[in-house]
């Protein structure tokens, strides 16, 4: 008796070894950096960090840019999943479909937008193909920090829509139809139906998918990197300037535990507001 | 007034033909339950009166209303579900006040009607519970104080006992027929268990393979079977049948003894109900295979002609495995079909 108890620990010590030593351990070492300069305890490089004066806008960038991706994903995931729920031929053939920005890596993303986006690519050949104008425009050029942050919200739904539509498919097959019927026939108009019925009972496939996603925002990096290069500063991609161009790893460290403390956050903040109480659980 | 009307309702999945050709018209106030064995196109029907199966063809009226194009919500309709489909992210109290939300009715309406049809479903100290923290005979409670709330024209009921245990289900059983018949609604209820519809039941419409083979009250339809099948599917044990041969004008032999019957060209089937049975001279031979004394009655059930035949008699009997009875039928019970299309002779 006490072996098989004791046999799911067992398989799972490997694992959980590998990543305190490939996870807790560097993690504790880049905390260190954060906090630490020439071997005493400082706030140094936090203090560095923020009165950069590229802090501001490396800030408001990576939230801005959270704030408005998230919100369209959402949505959009809402909508794909509650149309993909109600198909009942090829439903799987659509789910692939989605899925396949999920396969590439977010450079590969970043690089096939810029391939649309950049002066010798399909969106300027076709333009002027289709004579609407004269010659190339540098759409992603420093004057034009809007249509940079445009293209990277694009290519930033593009690649990361699916994940939460598949979270939220998976979460909308968990409710049980009669619920449905069940509000359909006491009166509730098909929104109503979404709103009081399909969305509280989702809320927490809404919870793992809001919290993946956001998370994710934050540490957005090679998409801008590949379309926006330096025009676009984020978090993630000061903390490799810091690491790799400036040579910082104090800098850096601190960054990278600003995002980890956003992150945290948020995280906490999307637990509390999606919060199902027990006894009102599916 | 609630007048359900069913006019040539037919159902088809594919290839499967779910529901043949149904012409029921359920009277205001009248309870009718549909009874069938899985998969005998009841639920459907009453889906289907719903709204939320749309017929193949046929057409379904409410309250002298077309509604078969019509949504649920705009039917004046309630429904009780086979698993409640209580909502388990509203409490008690939300759940009855669900639909009458809907409605968008005052707040002081609605909070009458829910604490008065909560005291009628003896709820009204779990309004402030979610459905997880409820048992499955409350929650049965919660979903026809909800159904009861909404005041509808016509309330649907799917198999609304069949996941509570025995004795709650005899409990909820008398309780439902004296809140339907108090709240004077037309009630449409499906169920396969013979006793429930029995007993509930103003009209039973007994459903074999997509038709509705009988619709009558209960008595007559476990008296009078207008087919074998509801002879044999209503009554537990169910009807003995024996083939009869034709001897002359009015005469058959039953198990080797002539029998009165009704005018017919051919053979035809006998039918009799175990209770209506008793031992006496120049009966039907029965060899005795298993007695099982049940405490008021003992049943019998025995081989005459290599056919299982079934009797249940007074407890005092005394019979043992292997003995021949004679079986004598209640001239007044006996019941004839026609062996080819399996109904009723008069």
């Amino acid at each position: 008796m006490r072996s098989t108890k004791a046999l799911p620990y067992f398989l799972l010590a490997p694992a959980t070894v590998f990543l305190c030593v490939f996870f807790l351990y560097p993690f504790v070492l880049v905390a260190i950096d954060a906090f630490t300069k020439g071997g005493a305890v400082t706030l140094d490089n936090f203090r560095t960090m923020t009165s950069n004066w590229k802090f501001p806008e490396t800030l408001r960038n990576t939230m801005l840019l959270a704030a408005i991706v998230v919100p369209i994903q959402l949505v959009m995931a809402l909508s794909m999943a509650t149309i993909v729920s109600k198909l009942s031929a090829g439903r799987s053939a659509i789910l692939y479909i989605f899925a396949i920005p999920l396969g590439l890596s977010d450079l590969a993303a970043g690089l096939i937008w810029l391939t649309i986006f950049e002066q010798s690519g399909f969106l300027n050949s076709w333009l002027v193909s289709l004579g609407l104008i004269d010659k190339p425009i540098m759409f992603l050029g420093y004057q034009n920090k809007l249509v940079i942050f445009i293209a990277v919200v694009l290519a930033e739904v593009w690649r990361a829509t699916a994940i939460m539509m598949v979270i939220l498919v998976a979460g909308m097959g968990l409710i049980p139809k009669e619920y449905h019927e069940a509000a359909e026939v006491f009166g509730a108009s098909p929104w109503k139906r979404f709103i009081k019925v399909t969305l509280p009972l989702l809320k927490p496939s809404l919870q793992t998918a809001l919290i993946l996603r956001v998370i994710l925002a934050f540490e957005v990096f090679a998409v801008v990197a590949a379309l926006a290069g330096t025009q676009f500063p984020v978090l993630m991609g000061e903390t490799y300037h810091w690491q790799f161009t400036l040579q910082d790893r104090g800098v850096a460290a601190a960054f990278a535990m600003l995002i980890l403390v956003i992150s945290i956050a948020f995280t906490l903040l999307l637990l509390y507001l999606l919060r199902v109480p027990k006894e009102a659980r599916l | 007034m609630a007048e359900i009307q069913i006019k040539g309702v037919a159902k088809r999945f594919g290839a499967f033909t779910a529901l043949h050709q149904i012409d029921l018209t359920i009277a205001d106030q009248e309870f009718m339950v549909l009874l069938g064995a899985s998969g005998c196109g009841k639920t459907t029907l009453l889906r289907i009166v719903a709204g939320l199966e749309t017929p193949s063809q046929g057409e379904v009226w409410i309250g002298g209303r077309r509604v078969d194009h019509l949504p649920p919500r705009k039917r004046g309709i309630a429904m009780v579900f086979q698993n409640y489909a209580v909502f388990p992210h509203l409490t008690v109290y939300e759940n009855i006040a669900f639909g009458l939300r809907m409605q968008k009715q005052p707040q002081s309406e609605i909070d009458q009607r829910v604490r008065r049809t909560a005291e009628m479903m003896h709820i009204e100290q779990l309004l402030e519970r979610y459905s997880g923290q409820l048992s499955g005979g409350q929650r049965q409670r919660v979903a026809v104080a909800r159904a009861l709330a909404m005041e509808p024209d016509v309330i649907l009921m799917d198999e609304p006992l069949s996941n509570l245990d025995a004795l709650l289900r005899l409990e909820m059983r008398a309780e439902l027929k004296g809140v339907l018949a108090d709240s004077k609604t037309t009630a449409i209820y499906v169920t396969h268990d013979q006793v429930e519809a029995m007993s509930l039941a103003d009209r039973i419409a007994v459903m074999h393979q997509g038709r509705i083979v009988q619709a009558a009250p209960p008595v007559e339809v476990y008296r009078n079977p207008a087919a074998r099948f509801v002879g044999s599917f209503i009554g537990n044990p169910p009807m003995n049948f024996l083939p009869a041969k034709k001897l002359g004008a009015d005469q058959f032999i039953v198990a080797g003894s002539a029998i009165k019957g009704p005018n017919a060209s051919g053979d035809i089937e006998f039918a009799i109900r175990p209770e209506d049975m008793a031992i006496g001279p120049g009966g039907i031979p029965a060899t005795v295979r298993v007695v099982e004394p049940l405490g008021a009655h003992t049943l019998v059930t025995t081989d005459v002609d290599g056919k299982i035949f079934r009797a249940v008699l007074d407890s005092n009997i005394e019979a043992s495995c292997g003995d021949i009875l004679s079986l004598v039928p209640r001239a007044d019970r006996i019941r004839w079909f026609d062996p080819q299309s399996t109904s009723a002779i008069q």
